[in-house]
């Protein structure tokens, strides 16, 4: 009886998504564990990962660690395929589209504090209307438009300078993870 | 290295358009409103239009005496009227966009009114 082994093959491109999302998926469970008063208002840690990973890698990559972190972290929360997972799903692809966009404004005048309020804005606007159309169809919901609207500014500009200042710490150009 | 030194200057611009839409989805979403309303008919014509946001309880008077019609709670009901059957007032409280009570023989209506009307009218 012979063995058979099953080995994938990585490329050292694989080896850097999984890292950065392992790094995106151990924020987004400290993300869960903030306590905050509203459900749906959270601070998006692990978008500081992404923001890094567009910077450093492109656009691919960061669809990459975007997409494997709302799943593993969907598996990890226990909410894998429920209204939360979709709504963050729907967040993180939304984000991605206009992220998209964003790196290619000229780069002299806007950073990644401006991707980073501009993809939470798309956030909240994507989740929103998933919101009005599966989950709460009633027009009431529009009156927390406000709230979400400000703390997608907030959380947005406090992610981008974090992202602002790693991506410009020296210790950090190779890896994109810091080196402890 | 201090924190400033990092925002250029479009990150502002965007930074103050996302202050502005802030703003203005304050504006929009508390300030108009978007409460639903019920529209009471006598006769055909508009009597009143009531906010399905606020309680509170009116009387109008048709030619049989007078029906009361009662907002609690985001719905509307008509409480009491003159009329023979009473089936307005055994519908209850009515909560969907389109759905209406009729008094007719005190030729009262009261119907919720919303934005988009899922149908003409609902009867049971």
């Amino acid at each position: 009886m012979t063995r058979s082994v099953i080995r994938l093959i990585t490329t050292p491109e694989d080896h850097r998504i999984a890292r950065l999302a392992a790094a995106a998926i151990g924020l987004a469970l400290i993300d869960a564990a903030i306590p905050l008063p509203l459900p749906g208002v959270k601070p998006g840690l692990s978008n500081i990962v992404t923001l890094i990973v567009l910077a450093r890698f492109g656009w691919g990559t960061a669809a990459w660690v975007s997409g494997l972190r709302v799943i593993a972290g969907g598996i990890l929360l226990g909410h894998l395929l429920s209204p939360g997972f979709f709504m963050s799903l729907t967040g993180a692809v939304v984000s991605l589209f206009v992220l998209a966009g964003a790196i290619h404004l000229p780069r002299r005048w806007f950073g990644p504090i401006s991707w980073s309020v501009l993809a939470a804005f798309a956030h909240i606007a994507g989740q929103l209307l998933l919101a009005r159309l599966w989950l709460i169809p009633h027009d009431g919901l529009f009156l927390l438009v406000p709230v979400f609207a400000v703390a997608a500014l907030v959380f947005g500009i406090i992610n981008g300078l974090i992202a602002a200042r790693l991506l410009a710490d020296p210790s950090f150009i190779n890896t994109g993870t810091p080196h402890v | 290295m201090s924190w400033l030194s990092l925002v250029r200057r479009g990150d502002w611009l965007v930074a103050f358009i996302g202050a502005m839409l802030c703003a203005l989805s304050f504006a929009l979403a508390w300030q108009s409103g978007v409460a639903e309303k019920a529209i009471v008919r006598r006769g055909g014509e508009i009597f009143a239009e009531l906010e399905l946001s606020r309680d509170r309880q009116i009387e109008v008077t048709g030619p049989l005496g007078i029906t009361t019609i009662a907002v609690s709670k985001g719905r509307v009901r008509v409480v009491s009227d003159p009329g023979q059957h009473q089936y307005c007032v055994r519908q209850g409280w009515l909560e969907r966009a389109g759905e209406i009570a009729i008094c007719a023989p005190n030729q009262i209506s009261v119907q919720i009114a919303g934005r988009k009307e899922p149908y003409d009218s609902l009867s049971y």
